[in-house]
């Protein structure tokens, strides 16, 4: 290390910058510029993904967006252009609300046990390690797992919407319960204890307490929980069969999610079947991103008003 | 949070003292509560259990030649799975080898060098990433990067082919639909969760630490050194091994651009498949036991993916309990 001289009080406007501007040797100079260099190049490079992929899904969808191809029914041969994919969205809408109506309460309740009720023990420190693991099970086990327990082996139900739906409450469940149980640990102490002290039970304090004071958060968390299973095209490949018409019902007969229509599409060498995968990614990209912002907003008015 | 204080009447209409019904609903709700916590558990163990049951035909047939055995034909009932074995740790470590290094420094541009307006827009977009679906990615990456990469994997072939060593990873005939490009993929599709993961870690070092340091003198990078990365090393080793997990277990984008070829080589720039890859190609068609030997490609998969979160976990709450003693 080289001997820092001490700058004359008289040129010192900043009163970090005589390090880097004076007596710093050039190879400390350069490693450190290096290091800059390095976050903003990989911050750009992050970026271009992004920007990219977003570009050209747009400009690829919108040619063949049309209120009709929102509309109509899957056509029976994919080759040929024409149709919608209306039974698409409908099906991700559905299948993934239903996932997000087994998810939801499981896992806010599941927090609530961990934070309200078993906080340090053991057994909740052993949920709380296990559901940590558990997002990062691979969503092609799950459907894997929803298979052989539900649809083809175990109980034998066969294809159906809420087969889907069961695989996407498994892959959400976990998540739910982290960022729930992390928005119930921002609640003071002091709320709970000032309802123990009028008087409430503990279940009391927690839903008239607790989880109001945590909504917003809990709502962001779920949003994004609920995007991210919109998403998910593996644990369905295995559960919801394929369907050309629009099937609202996901108790029975089979169904089909825009996630799996892009994934049948895009691997067929036709042209119109390759358009219309555009266009479902448009459609799903706008129900993700639309669900994502709006967690983000929820969050950020939840920030605000903590402060 | 006005709303939040109870309604006097409440008080009056449900008096504290030892009514039995309070307690009642108190038992049964942290009962519910409980039980849904052990679901959790009872998921995990359901998963394990009715896939290994579903597999064990497959598991009998092949014994350990399960693991070790490279053939895999399901028209002659043989089922090795070390090909796909391969081609899951290797795409999986491309993706980290290029993504750890983008994570951490988009990380660090966020907690050392960026206002903090703009590090929390950063972190917004740096979401954006993990919103767009993965068989978007695939798809994408299978209509637009897969032509211009064969053609850059060619050049790269060309020259690093002729070293002898070299040749057997970089060789050709270079394919676009490849083991690279699904690391390429994978490693922009796990960027969100590493840089995340990161970010926590880095963000538990006492800025008091880091002045001390720059007292001394330190330049931006000295301090990183000297102040920030001892204390986070766990921490960032953890994201990286959960960053492992996730492109282990990825499956519609590498499906989509790995080429699906059974012949699996050490090349990079050629064909292969992966574990999750195989699986969603041919679960859908498969029987007895082709289909048994899929999901037995499941349980490995499930298998290796619990160990290696479980031991990121470890490692990166070490690090958090570390921090928390300090403070």
């Amino acid at each position: 290390m080289t001997v820092v001289t001490p700058p004359t009080p008289t040129d010192r406007d900043d009163p970090g910058a005589w390090i880097l501007e004076r007596a710093v040797s050039p190879r400390r100079r350069i490693t450190n510029a290096f290091a800059t260099t390095w976050m903003i190049g990989s911050l750009l490079l992050a970026l271009v993904p992004v920007v990219v992929i977003a570009t050209y899904v747009a400009s690829r969808g919108a040619s063949v967006m049309s209120l009709s191809f929102l509309t109509k029914n899957l056509p029976i041969v994919t080759q040929f252009a024409g149709g919608g994919i209306a039974p698409a969205i409908v099906g991700t809408l559905v299948i993934t609300g239903f996932a997000a109506l087994m998810a939801i309460p499981l896992g806010v309740l599941a927090a609530v046990y961990l934070n309200e009720y078993g906080r340090q023990n053991r057994i909740a420190k052993t949920i709380r390690f296990m559901a940590d693991v558990m997002t990062g099970v691979p969503s092609i086990v799950m459907g894997l797992f929803v298979a052989t327990i539900w649809v083809s082996a175990g109980l034998h139900f066969g294809y159906s919407g809420f087969a889907g739906s069961l695989a996407l409450a498994a892959l959400m469940l976990p998540i739910v319960i982290r960022s729930c149980e992390e928005m119930l640990k921002l609640v003071p102490d002091d709320l709970r204890q000032a309802s123990d002290a009028l008087g409430a039970r503990r279940w009391r304090t927690v839903v008239s307490v607790a989880i109001p004071a945590a909504l917003p958060g809990i709502v962001s968390g779920a949003m994004l929980a609920v995007a991210r299973a919109a998403g998910e095209t593996a644990p369905l490949l295995f559960t919801i069969g394929v369907t050309s018409k629009v099937h609202p019902d996901i108790f029975s007969g089979t169904n089909t999610t825009l996630s799996q229509e892009i994934w049948f599409n895009a691997q067929t060498p036709f042209a119109a079947a390759k358009d219309r995968a555009w266009g479902a990614a448009l459609t799903l990209i706008v129900i993700v991103f639309v669900f994502t912002v709006v967690a983000r907003i929820v969050s950020s008015r939840f920030a605000s008003a903590r402060r | 949070m006005t709303s939040l204080a109870p309604s006097p009447e409440h008080g009056a209409s449900d008096p504290l003292p030892s009514t039995a019904g309070g307690v009642q609903v108190d038992r049964t709700f942290r009962a519910i509560a409980f039980a849904a916590g052990l679901l959790v558990l009872a998921i995990l163990a359901l998963i394990a259990y009715t896939t290994t049951r579903n597999a064990w035909p497959a598991f009998t047939h092949q014994g350990l030649r399960f693991l070790t055995s490279r053939s895999w034909d399901p028209n002659q009932n043989q089922f090795g799975a070390l090909d796909f074995i391969y081609g899951t740790m290797l795409t999986a470590v491309i993706a980290i080898g290029l993504a750890v290094p983008a994570s951490l420094g988009i990380a660090l541009f966020i907690t050392e060098l960026a206002p903090k307006r703009l590090g929390s827009a950063v972190t917004y977009v740096v979401d954006l990433l993990a919103a767009i679906p993965s068989v978007v990615y695939g798809f994408w990456a299978l209509a637009v990067l897969t032509s211009p990469a064969a053609d850059f994997y060619g050049h790269i072939s060309d020259t690093l082919g002729r070293v002898p060593v070299l040749s057997s990873f970089f060789g050709g005939p270079a394919s676009g639909a490849s083991f690279m490009t699904a690391g390429v993929i994978l490693a922009v599709m796990i960027i969100p969760i590493v840089t995340s993961l990161s970010r926590e870690a880095l963000a538990t070092v006492a800025q008091d630490d880091k002045n001390g340091a720059l007292a001394m003198g330190a330049t931006r990078w000295e301090m990183l050194r000297v102040a920030v990365f001892p204390r986070v090393r766990s921490g960032l080793i953890g994201a990286a091994m959960l960053g492992l997990g996730r492109a282990m277990g990825e499956t519609i984008a590498v499906a989509l651009v790995i080429g699906s070829s059974h012949k699996v080589t050490t090349h990079l720039f050629r064909q292969g498949d992966t574990m999750a890859s195989v699986i969603a190609h041919n679960f859908p068609e498969a029987t007895d036991l082709h289909r048994a030997a899929l999901i037995g490609l499941g349980v490995v998969l499930f298998a290796i993916t619990i160990v290696v979160n479980m031991v990121a976990r470890v490692v990166a709450n070490r690090s958090s309990a570390m921090s928390g003693v300090r403070r």
